[in-house]
Parts: C-alpha cells; structure tokens; sequence
C-alpha cells in the first residue's frame, strides 16, 4: 500500500508532492536559520520581501527566472531523448562568446538587425559546444555525462584564454570585452513599458525573459507535437524500439543535444546582451547546474519548468535580499538554502510519496 | 504420512481475467510432480501463489500437512519451499559461493560462514550430482550450470519442496538430461520437486504424478505410469487442434521473402545464424521451430533490418534487401511483430496512441510535414483498437497500463493493416490468456488469407503446428530441417530441434 509506485491522481503527482517537498526544504532550512540565532520567520518574510516584495524586486525576480527557464529548458530537452547533459553551464558560456563576436565585429549594423544575428549567434555557439559531445557519443560512444562535465571545464579555460590574452579592452585590468555598441543591447523590460505607456523599475530584466517565455512554447511544440519530438522521445524512453521504429537513435542525440546547447545559448543572450553588456568573465554564475535542478522539480515539461524557474529565481534574488537583511545570515547560508531545496525536490524528490500514497489511500 | 503440499480450492482474479478457478492440488512427499498445460493456463499463477508472490483471493494451503498462510517469499522459504524460476536470480559478478550465500550470510563477518557454506556445497554436490566449481564466476558458466546454481541456493537455504519452472526452456538437451538426473537425486533423498512445464516428453520421462491445467481450471490428475502422452495432450488442449481453426486452401503465391546463405553474428562475433536458406510464398505461413536461444531471434532481426547481416541475400517481393534499415524494410512492405514485446515493439511509457504509431511516425495521415495531427492519430488509433478488439479502447491510456494481450492486439493490428507483403511474427502468443491466443491465431491466418507471406517463430510447438502451412526446425543457428503439419508430431519435431537426425 506505502509501495513509492503506487499511483496517485496527477494533481498529488504534479502538484501535492512538490509542494510537500518545497515545504519541507523550507523546515530544514529554518532549522539552520535558528542554529545561527535569527528568527527563521524574519529571515523568511526578508526573502519573500526580497524576491516580491517591490517592483524593482519582481524585476530582479524575473530576470534570474529567464536564466532558470533557458538552463531548464536546455536539460529537459536532452533529458526527453536520454541524455543527461551536464554542459549547459559551458555551452551558454561560449554562446556569450559567439553573441559578443557579433556584438565586437559588427558594430555598424543596425540594432533591429545586430540583436537578432547577436541571439542567434549565441544559440549557434551553445549548439557547436554541444555538439562535440553529442558526436562522441552518437558515434564513439563516450558518456555524454563525462564529457559534458569536461566541456565545462575547456569552456572555462578557453575563455578565460580568450578574455586575458585576445578580447580584452586594451587599457583596462579586468577581462572584459569593451562594451558592446548601444545598438547591441536587447532592450529593457521597462524602455518595452514605457513604450505602452507603463512605467517599470530600473531592474536588468530584458527582452529575454519574452524569448524564454517563447521557447517555453516552443519546446512544448516541438517535443510533444512534431514528429522529430516523437522520435527523440522514443530514443529516450527505449532506445531499442527506436531501432525496431527504423528511427537512427545516434542521429537524434545530435539533434537533441543541438537543441539543448541552443537554448543554453539563451543565458548568454540574457546576460551578456541583456544585462551586461560586454562578456565578461564567469557570467554564468553557476546557472547552468542550477537548470538540472529546475528541469528535475519541473518533472521536464514547460509548465513545470516555469514554475521550478520562479521558485529559484526568487531563491536566488530574496535571498541575496535576506544576507543583506540579517546580520546573522551569510551569503553562503543562503546557498545553503537552495541546496536544500535542490535536495528535497530534486535528489529526494519520492522521499515524501509513500507518506502521501498512505493518506490518499485512506480517504 | 500428509502430503508435501496441499492446495485447497485455490481461487485467483487478475481484474477480469480468472486465472485460477477453484484449483486442488495434492502433492506426495518424495515425489516429483509435474504440473503442465498451455502458456496461460494458469501454472505459473499458482506456483506463485505456492511460493508467495501473489497471495490467493480465496482457498487454503496446506504444508506437510498444517494449514500454512504464505503471504510472502520469507514465509515460503520458512515452509521449505523455494523456487528456480525461468530467469535466473544470479548475480553474474559473484562467485557460485557468494551467489548461494547472498541472504543468508549469518551475521556481518563473512569468513565463519564462507567456511560452512563451502562445506556444504561440497556435500550438496556428493549427495545429488550438482558439480559446480564454487569459485567460478557465475556469469562465466554456461546456462546448465546456472540452474544448478539456483538449486545450490535453494538447497542450501534447507529447502524440502523445490518448484522449477519451465527448467528445461533455455537448455541444451544434454543439459537438460543432466538436470533429469539431478532431480532424480533429489527425489531419491526425499525431497519433493513441483515441475511446472508444457513438455509432454519431460513429463512422461521423469514425473511420478501429474496434473493437469486448462483456462485457470485443474482438469486431471493422472499417476504418470498409467497415463500417455496422447491423453495428457487432449486433457492440455482439450480439443482436437487442427478442427479448432479452419483453414483454407490456399494455392501459394510468387515468392515474398527468399533467404539465400543468410549468416549473422552477435555483437560478440559469435555466428548465430548459419547458412540459412529458405522461402515464403504469398499466401503462406512458414513456420520456424526450435528451442528459444537457437539463432531465430537473430534471424529475424536481421530480416527486419534491426541485425547486420554477415553474409548471404535477403529479397523481400523479389527485390534486394539485404542489409536494408528497418525503415526501409518497412517500405518495402515488410512489416514485424517483435518477439519481445515490451523492449521493442512498444514503448511502455508512452500512451498507447504513442505506441500505436511507433515505426509509422512518418506517415502522412499522421500529421501535416512535420507536425503531428493528434485528434487524427487519435481516430485511428481508436480504429486500430476496435478493429482488434483492444481493451479498454483508450487511446490515451499508458501501454504499460494493458495487459500482455491487448498490447499484442495493439502491435499486431498496427502492423497489418497496411497489408504487408511480408509479415514477420516472433513468439506472438507469449504471456496473452487464452482468448487473446485463439483471436491472434486468427488474425495470423487472415493475413495468409489475403495473400501475405507469413514467417512464423514460436517455441511454443502447438502454435507452430496450428498455424504453419510448412515447418523449419532450427537448431544451433542452422535449419535442420522442414516438415509439413500433417506429417510432424511433438516427438519428431523435438528430436529435430534437439539437433538429433529427423
């Protein structure tokens, strides 16, 4: 009866468990926020404060969220034809390069057009760093895991290479690229209000955040609507009916990891033509690792990685807002925080089920 | 003295399928008691109800005598009844030693009991002729010794009553001989033995009793020596075969599939198939016998493109085909029914419209370019479902949610209703109930009605005998020879399939 695959009604699966899960995320980490001597309900309301409690609050909210949903979006697509992809931290990491090299070498090109070549450019570049991997493993049979892992690392050097010894602002200490001609920059959620006459806080949310909203959209269409998305689902979920189907499984985890590097691209075109600017480095920020865990609370569907996106956005902006608040809350607290969270919703995420399958199963 | 095993009235429902039906079963103490009938009788559900992996709706249980519950495994294994299943419960990485061991290690410091369990192989294999070397590998012994392995175990966890479950399927008949003298060790030192198999031979060769299963109900039980193979047959079928289905002359048509010298080897190198040549004409159905694990899975891999071929010619309606993909086998009007259902010819997890559609994904009535048409594939889904009797006909239901014998329903009426020239079949009937059994023979004839060139693989003999128009025997990855229905039996087919001369 307690049996962990016993099944639920949907709504206890998708909706009962996570929320069980988040709260009990919330416990432990009340539990370490009273060890240090704060009150875990002032440390809380300073983080719900933080991540919604203004408009300039929300808007930091949003624009971690774009990052969530791009790197979420980037694991679950993989995940749908099996992979596990690790990479998605350096494929967005060198498709900031291939957005700032648009960005650097044509500057005189007009916005309406630059921006578009910029994005697209950073898909283009995520999709190449994905690539190498995929082939591996399509075709040399190397464990996408491992080297997706390794990728990280050689994005990592190469780019520090690149932004010390080639791209960086003559003149200057830190590696940077100069800034970007103005023409590059995606424009502002609040230039985008004003422009139906709203007026919006001075926060980095950008036109990205529309582009991860769109390729919510997208994915779902393509994944459970096209007849490529068939096919790449039916490599991950049996790889030898894939070949009784007369589908070439090698040929979709290319395809699938294209798809996936692509939309890791979508962090670079958020931060680096977005917020910042200019490329600089280690603006990834971990974001990357973190979509593992959104894809994996968000069950690998659009809705769900919405939802999971907000969740660690406002994680991720209330509580750099509750550090700040708290004397007694560090900055490593609150990723102490997330970690839990990442622990009882993703690694433990059936901790709680066969509690859940005994109650319904009572009524 | 009571009986070993007693069954009283036994009663189990699987939703709506009956499978046992009020069933009595009295075993000897010091007997080997065989339990036979057809792939769906109902054997195995009450073997697993003996041994606790399903507990009985309603009836009793009897052991040495005293009514004895067996909810689960731990309580059949404290009543002295233990189990060799079908497949293996081996570990391949662990030693013969530590495999019989595993679960009964006696306390966390292994040495004290490494020492008695050693001892007592020794003596398991004096007392009853099982020789294993307890230091090998088990994934380096061969499958004979395997088994022997199982029965280590069971043995060694002090086992009174052993159940063997279709021992003899994955065994060379020499090997199959030496489990025959084990058994007869076992019987001889009192042990009791349940064998569970749908061999006639096996049963008049070594059994004391047997009783007989039919559609979840007990119909016989005969003293071996006064019973024969022809009347534990009749009791088995219950009906005379060939009057069940009647089949229509056909006048075989041109050549669909022609095999010429085709060998294939494993991943490993090894040549599983050999030099195999053979044809089937429109209209027809040529059936493949042999025991399971002598080159017919490969063999229809490589003709349904899944395999590469390592020499040889396949031609499907005249055209070459050899080494094609699956894809264009499928084009080439070659459609298959997998033997192995739920790896291949579904995807579990997916709904069964998903399934419905799998290795047709790129037909146009299935969507607009490269978007799919679900309201469309939907209806015809739903069409699949009520033209073959699929239940429940949802097309949204999970595939897994379905029972063996809709999901074959499913894939077979998904891979004939584009009249294929040629229809590939592996092991239709494995795990379907007995009504799905006679609607999938059915469905199999109706092909080689409308002039489709049927090739046929099945262990199961009865199949092979009620629906082939001419019969290969396969042994050893080689088609040792061909028979036609009327002119075969069990015992001439057996001894071709043990790779003994026809």
């Amino acid at each position: 009866m307690s049996s962990p695959a016993a099944p639920l009604p949907w709504w206890a699966d998708y909706a009962v468990l996570p929320l069980m899960n988040l709260l009990l995320a919330l416990l432990l980490a009340a539990l370490v926020v009273l060890a240090t001597g704060s009150s875990p309900l002032d440390a809380m309301a300073a983080l719900v404060r933080g991540a919604f409690g203004s408009g300039e609050a929300i808007g930091y909210t949003l624009y971690y969220v774009t990052d969530m949903i791009f790197a979420g979006l980037a694991v679950a697509v993989a995940f749908h034809a099996g992979l596990f992809n690790i990479g998605v931290e350096g494929q967005a990491y060198i498709g900031g390069l291939g957005a700032a090299l648009v960005c650097l070498n044509l500057p005189t090109l007009p916005g309406w057009l630059l921006a578009p070549l910029a994005i697209a450019a950073a898909a283009l570049f995520g999709a190449g760093w994905a690539w190498i991997p995929a082939w591996l493993q399509a075709r040399r049979g190397s464990h996408i895991v491992i080297t997706t892992i390794m990728f990280n690392f050689i994005a990592y050097s190469l780019m520090v290479y690149l932004l010390v010894n080639v791209l960086i602002a003559p003149g200057q200490m830190s590696p940077e690229t100069p800034p970007f001609t103005p023409a590059a920059a995606l424009p502002s959620m609040q230039s985008l209000a004003a422009g139906i006459g709203l007026t919006l806080a001075q926060t980095p949310l950008n036109a990205a955040f529309l582009l991860a909203i769109a390729c919510l959209l997208l994915v779902w269409g393509v994944i459970w609507h096209t007849r490529w998305g068939y096919a790449l689902r039916v490599v991950g979920a049996s790889p030898r009916a894939a070949l009784y189907a007369g589908i070439e499984p090698g040929r979709q985890v290319i395809l699938a990891m294209l798809f996936s590097g692509a939309l890791a691209g979508g962090i670079a075109a958020n931060e680096v033509l977005g917020a910042q600017h200019k490329l600089l480095i280690g603006f990834t920020s971990g974001y990357g690792f973190t979509g593992i865990a959104v894809a994996l609370m968000g069950r690998n569907h659009p809705v769900g990685i919405l939802l999971a996106a907000i969740l660690f956005g406002a994680l991720y902006q209330g509580g750099a807002e509750m550090a700040f608040d708290l004397p007694n809350v560090s900055s490593d607290l609150v990723i102490a925080i997330q970690g839990l969270v990442i622990l009882t919703t993703g690694g433990m995420a059936f901790l709680l089920r066969p509690l859940l399958v005994r109650v319904l199963g009572r009524a | 003295m009571p009986p070993a095993v007693e069954m009283r009235a036994v009663d189990k429902r699987f939703g709506s399928v009956h499978a046992n039906q009020a069933v009595d079963l009295t075993v000897a103490r010091g007997h080997i008691h065989g339990l036979i009938g057809e792939n769906g009788a109902g054997k195995s559900t009450l073997m697993s109800i003996l041994y606790g992996f399903y507990t009985a709706d309603s009836g009793e249980i009897l052991i040495g005598g005293r009514p004895t519950p067996i909810p689960d495994s731990h309580a059949a294994i404290a009543a002295g009844i233990a189990m060799v299943h079908q497949h293996f419960m081996l570990i391949d990485t662990m030693s013969v030693l530590e495999n019989v061991m595993l679960g009964v290690e006696g306390g966390s410091l292994l040495s004290r009991h490494t020492e008695t369990a050693r001892a007592d192989l020794r003596r398991l294999a004096r007392d009853y002729g099982l020789e294993v070397d307890p230091d090998a590998l088990v994934g380096s012994l061969p499958v004979g010794a395997q088994q022997r392995v199982e029965i280590l175990k069971a043995l060694h966890r002090g086992a009174e009553i052993l159940i063997l479950d279709e021992p003899t399927g994955v065994l060379t008949p020499q090997e199959a001989a030496d489990l025959f003298r084990v058994l007869g060790a076992l019987r001889a030192q009192g042990k009791t033995v349940l064998l569970v198999t749908h061999k006639l031979r096996e049963i008049m060769a070594i059994t004391d009793r047997v009783s007989v299963m039919r559609a979840g109900r007990m119909v016989g039980h005969r003293d071996t020596a006064a019973t024969s193979p022809a009347e534990l047959g009749e009791l088995m079928i219950g009906r005379k075969l060939a009057a069940s289905l009647d089949k229509v002359a056909i006048v075989p048509g041109a050549t669909l599939l022609e095999v010429d010298g085709l060998s294939v080897r494993d991943a490993a190198g090894v040549e599983r198939v050999r030099r195999v040549s053979f044809s089937v004409h429109g209209g027809e159905v040529v059936g493949i016998a042999g025991v399971s694990g002598n080159g017919q899975a490969e063999l229809m891999e490589a003709l349904a493109g899944m395999r590469p071929v390592s020499a040889g010619v396949i031609r499907v309606g005249g055209q070459p085909a050899t080494g094609a993909s699956p894809a264009a086998m499928r084009r080439m009007g070659l459609a298959h029914v997998p033997e192995d259902r739920l790896r291949t010819g579904l995807v579990p997890s997916f709904s069964a419209r998903e399934s419905a559609m799998l290795g047709y994904q790129d037909t146009p009535a299935y969507g607009h370019g490269a978007m799919l048409d679900w309201p469309a594939i939907d209806r015809h889904t739903r069409g699949l479902m009520q033209g073959f009797d699929v239940r429940p006909a949802l097309p949204r239901l999970r595939t897994a949610n379905f029972s063996g014998g809709n999901q074959q329903k499913l894939i077979l009426a998904r891979e004939v209703e584009r009249r294929p020239r040629v229809l590939l079949v592996g092991q239709p009937t494995r795990g379907v109930d007995i009504g799905g059994i006679d609607f999938i023979h059915r469905r199999i004839l109706a092909m080689r009605e409308t002039g489709s060139a049927v090739l046929l693989v099945s262990v199961e003999l009865d199949e092979i005998l009620r629906l082939s128009d001419r019969i290969l025997v396969m042994s050893g990855g080689e088609i040792v020879g061909e028979v036609r229905p009327d002119e075969a039996d069990e015992r001439r087919l057996g001894l071709m399939m043990a790779g003994i001369a026809a």
